[in-house]
């Protein structure tokens, strides 16, 4: 099963995530011009990307986990699903900044004055030099620290995650559920880390 | 019986529930009624407002019992029965008991207030209610000498509220106002919008409305209301009370720790609407100040 799977997904070319990745936003925002997002559609566009890019990072996240554990192979589709990421970041950041708050004086009080903005802005500022550095070039040039850079994406998805916590009002469900896969995720890496480290031990 | 209170918004103000006009048309409508009355500072102020049709007013609503997305109440409350409906009033009254909603409406004169409504999360709308006085329900029951706050209580009933089923909030949903807050003219009990009965989402059969405080005082579908002594416990208080004050008065200097206060976003305005500011008491100044003379407001948020 899996790896019929695989064999599909080996035929799919990767500029097919970005060309649907591109389409999103531009539906989105076709849908919010024309009265498709309801009676408050900055706040859904605002939302659906935050959540979209969300997801999406999870995913960044599980590609690893799912070809060691269950032999799904998404490793070539990684860096497609992190730089659309980035690009979600970059417009739920344009969404809230232009039609959202709107003005600049109050853009900066609240990324100094609200921790859940100011979380947030720290996500995206941990994710540029990762989009920066998402071209064979990099790869190339970076050796092994690009490596240890692009680690950085556990920085980012934590800090995304308490985000959404932080921002909804009481105790609600779905912010918890992503941040509790983006811990599970990441937790997925310690055990290999601690067989290594045993490994080294006993040599 | 309280002084009646004469508003300042108009039907001027308000989109007709029948007819869905072009916004351009609207807006065009109400800069020539801005020129032509140019009476009062708050008449001036009317005209400049935004308003908002049914359809906004009952599909964007914080309602939690049906869940916390702004469009589950409207997609979950129809599982809600409200009749028949008793609200029972105790504590501190001559005539505890419980009160059908039928009961109650019998009593009661009904009158359209048309409010400016401001959400905490710094979002707001115009919605023309149809209501009596809260003073009169609590004249109806008398109120004894020494009772000094008033609680409200939200109806619990998981099976009709599926947002009860997962604890986002300690249910049910209290709320309580100070007595002289709950006397004021201005505080209304909601059982209408646009002259029609008032939708589950919006809080059937019967909601609190103190349009000078953020929403969520203005607690929905109310199954009890005791006269008491003691400040009430509220809901989001309860919650986060470094985020949620006993007063919840709006007021643009004081920010919540995760919202400026000092805009609002206008709901139904479209992709591009213009932010607007927020007025002290939500634009209720003249009216309310008065209660909370000698009071520190950034203590007593």
């Amino acid at each position: 099963m899996v790896n019929t799977f695989n064999t599909y997904l080996r035929k799919i070319p990767t500029w097919v995530l970005y060309v649907l990745g591109a389409a999103y936003p531009v539906w989105l925002l076709y849908q919010g011009l024309t009265g498709g997002l309801g009676v408050d559609p900055v706040k859904v566009m605002e939302h659906a990307l935050g959540e979209r890019a969300l997801q999406l990072l999870i995913l960044g996240l599980a590609v690893t986990p799912l070809r060691q554990r269950v032999g799904l192979n998404l490793m070539k589709f990684r860096r497609a699903i992190g730089v659309i990421a980035f690009f979600y970041v970059f417009a739920h950041l344009l969404v809230w900044l232009v039609l959202d708050v709107q003005i600049l004086s109050q853009v900066w009080a609240d990324i100094l004055k609200r921790p859940y903005v100011t979380i947030g802005m720290a996500g995206f500022l941990v994710m540029i030099p990762l989009a920066v550095t998402s071209n064979n070039w990099s790869v190339r040039k970076l050796g092994p620290t690009w490596r240890k850079l692009h680690k950085l994406t556990y920085a980012a998805c934590l800090l995304g995650g308490v985000h959404f916590v932080w921002l909804v009002k009481g105790f609600q469900l779905e912010p918890l559920i992503y941040l509790g896969l983006i811990v599970g995720l990441l937790a997925t890496r310690f055990p290999n880390r601690n067989k290594r480290m045993a490994g080294v031990q006993k040599a | 019986m309280a002084h009646r209170w004469k508003n300042d918004l108009t039907h001027d103000d308000v989109t007709p529930h029948a007819a869905f006009l072009n916004r351009r048309q609207i807006m065009a409508g109400m800069a020539g009624a801005g020129l032509a009355t140019t009476l009062g500072s708050g008449q001036a102020r009317a005209a400049t407002l935004e308003p908002d049709s049914f359809e906004v007013i009952t599909t964007y609503n914080n309602f939690y019992e049906f869940g916390t997305g702004k469009d589950d109440p409207a997609k979950n409350a129809h599982m809600l029965t409200t009749k028949p409906w008793t609200v029972t009033i105790d504590g501190m009254v001559d005539n505890p008991g419980d009160y059908s909603f039928q009961d109650i409406m019998s009593q009661m004169t009904v009158e359209e207030r048309i409010y400016r409504f401001r959400c905490v999360e710094a979002w707001s709308m115009v919605v023309p209610w149809n209501g009596f006085e809260l003073a009169d329900l609590l004249n109806m029951a008398g109120v004894k000498s020494g009772a000094k706050y008033v609680a409200f209580e939200t109806l619990y009933r998981p099976e009709e509220m599926p947002g009860q089923r997962f604890r986002t909030l300690d249910w049910p949903y209290v709320e309580g106002l100070r007595l002289d807050e709950a006397m004021h003219p201005l505080t209304i009990m909601a059982t209408g919008i646009y002259g029609q009965d008032i939708p589950n989402q919006n809080g059937a059969p019967m909601r609190l409305v103190v349009p000078w405080k953020y929403g969520f005082k203005s607690i929905k579908s109310v199954v009890k209301i005791t006269l008491t002594d003691k400040e009430p416990p509220t809901s989001w208080n309860k919650a986060n009370s470094r985020e949620y004050g006993f007063y919840s008065n709006v007021n643009p200097n004081v920010d919540h720790p995760r919202w400026s206060q000092a805009s609002e976003r206008t709901i139904g305005g479209g992709l591009f609407a213009r932010r607007k500011e927020t007025l002290m008491f939500n634009g209720y100044e003249d009216e309310v100040a008065s209660l909370y003379e000698g009071m520190d407001l950034a203590k007593f948020y």
